[in-house]
């Protein structure tokens, strides 16, 4: 038994990047074009973290141009190379889905630091 | 090498692909499957290859059907089928047939059983609209009319009518083959195959690529 399980695992990734809803973040995202290879730089906001086990997803956010554009990432897709905390977010809720209908300095959100041991 | 191998369905999951797109797949343990018999074209008219899968207690095995395993040294089988052999291939009475058959195959197609769902209404059977929840209605999910009067003086044939739903033999063609394991005897394809856990399944090279020029 467990093979499912196994094939799951075999997937996913041992050292996954930490980072939280409310962080800013840069998304490192393999790209091919023809036999081309380079890597593309998401910035934004991570809004959602869901789903579980090989199937978790993150969204993130950003404006471009005056428009929010989201995209989700599979987290363990070996197309996501990396995401590298900017900013650390202190926030309350679970899914920032409020931003959406946030712009400018509504939609800011507070810093997290490190709290003296 | 024979046409088809009998395997059983494991569950479904998902898989990332290089371009780290995932992609749902079905998990089914296909062979080891021992061939317990030959169809000869002098002995029995038609070729093909009778094989067992899924090994199970000589204990709960009938003294023939002992018998009958004995003549290919096999242990006895829960699921026994005669499967096409291709033309000019030699099969041989007590080889063992593995997945790796289907190593070459970019289609199957998957023979089971679907899960039962009993004794069903019109709008879960055959996907008819219903009736107004609403407004005065009493005819929620009625079927309505079922046909004209004294023309044509009886229900057509095919009529959608409530009754007994799944638990029945379907095919699922071209489904594409996403992993071949050969050592731990699975094979992994896209999308969802009838049957429940742990039913068995009947995985068939695909006939229709070729034929219609449905290829890669």
């Amino acid at each position: 038994m467990g093979v499912i399980q196994d094939i799951q695992k075999a997937q996913m990734k041992t050292e996954l990047p930490e980072f939280k809803v409310g962080d800013q973040v840069d998304v490192g995202v393999q790209i091919v074009e023809g036999d081309k290879q380079r890597t593309q730089v998401f910035n934004g906001v991570v809004i959602a973290r869901y789903g579980k086990g090989i199937a978790e997803k993150f969204k993130v956010r950003r404006i471009v141009q005056d428009e929010g554009v989201e995209r989700t990432f599979p987290l363990h897709s070996p197309a996501v190379l990396w995401v590298k905390v900017k900013r650390q977010g202190s926030v309350r809720r679970a899914k920032l889905y409020y931003l959406r209908g946030r712009l400018g300095k509504a939609s800011r959100i507070k810093e997290k630091f490190e709290t003296k041991e | 090498m024979v046409k088809a191998l009998l395997g059983k369905k494991l569950g479904m999951t998902q898989i990332y692909t290089e371009a780290g797109v995932l992609v749902p797949v079905t998990v089914i343990q296909v062979g080891p499957c021992r061939v317990t018999q030959v169809r000869t074209l002098e002995a029995d008219g038609y070729r093909a290859a009778q094989i067992g899968f899924d090994p199970k207690k000589p204990k709960r095995t009938n003294k023939p059907m002992m018998g009958h395993f004995a003549r290919s040294s096999s242990q006895p089988m829960r699921l026994i089928k005669e499967v096409a052999i291709d033309d000019g291939a030699e099969i041989q009475t007590g080889q063992d047939l593995k997945v790796d058959i289907f190593g070459d195959q970019k289609f199957v197609d998957v023979i089971g059983t679907t899960k039962g769902k009993g004794f069903q209404g019109v709008m879960k059977r055959w996907g008819f609209g219903g009736g107004p929840e609403t407004h005065g209605s009493t005819s929620h999910r009625r079927p309505g009319s079922i046909g004209a009067g004294s023309d044509p003086g009886h229900i057509l044939k095919d009529k959608g009518m409530p009754g007994h739903m799944g638990d029945r033999r379907r095919t699922v063609r071209n489904l594409k083959v996403m992993r071949v394991d050969p050592e731990q005897n699975l094979l992994l394809l896209k999308g969802a195959v009838p049957g429940a856990k742990g039913s068995y399944v009947m995985v068939r090279k695909s006939a229709a690529v070729g034929i219609r020029g449905k290829g890669a």
